[in-house]
């Protein structure tokens, strides 16, 4: 049987540079609309996208996000070598937030990031550790749900 | 409720959408918190908004959100309207608060997002 090969895309989001959040999911959600992934579906991969670039101008001081789009599924990588998360469980919480004055100051930071690409994914992976960083791993069929 | 019928309801200035006033509107939202417009819009959703940072049009292109209204008489930078014009998202001001602007469009018949289907 032929292997499936993955369209794959890769960025380097910066660190607190809040100009540009957002600008790799947009070419992601670009992406997906030429390659006819149904519109419902990209907006939850734009949106839960979108949510770890901001997570990794907030919190890590920039990172990589990667996309692996296959015929059935597209699968995205937000990784970062950041301070990582001490209590998982705890970030996972709806309002917890750790964000700065700057990002609040901007309509973010109220904490639903993590559990808004928990709901928008899938499939949802999240492995951190302090001192090492984070990896966040969302897996989204391409059918509506 | 089209946009054009937005405009009339709010009084309000067109900033970028001339040609798009024939779009029709689903539902509305009243938010400053794009935290909470990523969380709980659906597609096709009219924004009204205080915050005039470049980061309300990147969520409303990620959101597919169908417009903004910028409430208080703020006026968004020349580079949140250029960006706006790429993704052909509407963008209408108004003088109205944001309560008063949610109230109009409200009483007009418009729904809100509501958590719960």
């Amino acid at each position: 049987m032929a292997e499936i090969k993955a369209l794959k895309l890769a960025f380097d989001v910066p660190g607190a540079n809040f100009d540009r959040a957002g600008e790799a999911s947009a070419k992601l959600k670009r992406t997906l609309q030429q390659v006819g992934v149904p519109a419902e579906v990209i907006r939850r991969v734009a949106i839960g996208s979108y949510e770890g670039e901001i997570n990794l101008i907030i919190h890590a001081g920039g990172g990589q996000l990667q996309a692996e789009i296959y015929p059935d599924h597209t699968r995205v990588i937000v990784s970062d070598q950041g301070p990582g998360i001490p209590d998982v469980k705890e970030a996972m919480q709806e309002g917890y937030s750790t964000a700065s004055e700057e990002a609040r100051a901007m309509g973010f930071g109220a904490g639903m990031g993590l559990p808004n690409m928990y709901n928008c994914a899938d499939a949802f992976e999240i492995q951190s550790k302090v001192g090492w960083g984070t990896i966040i791993t969302m897996d989204f069929k391409h059918q509506d749900r | 409720m089209t946009l054009l019928e937005v405009v009339q309801a709010l009084d309000a200035e067109i900033l970028y959408g001339q040609t798009l006033l024939d779009r029709e509107l689903e539902t509305c939202c009243g938010s400053d918190l794009m935290s909470d417009v990523l969380a709980f819009t659906k597609r096709n959703t009219l924004l009204c908004t205080g915050m005039t940072n470049i980061q309300v049009v990147r969520t409303a292109d990620m959101t597919d959100l169908g417009g903004l209204v910028i409430v208080r008489g703020k006026r968004p930078p020349a580079s949140f309207l250029e960006e706006a014009e790429a993704e052909k998202l509407p963008v209408l001001a108004t003088k109205h608060t944001m309560f008063e602007t949610c109230g109009i469009l409200y009483a007009c018949g418009l729904k809100g997002c509501s958590v719960k289907e």
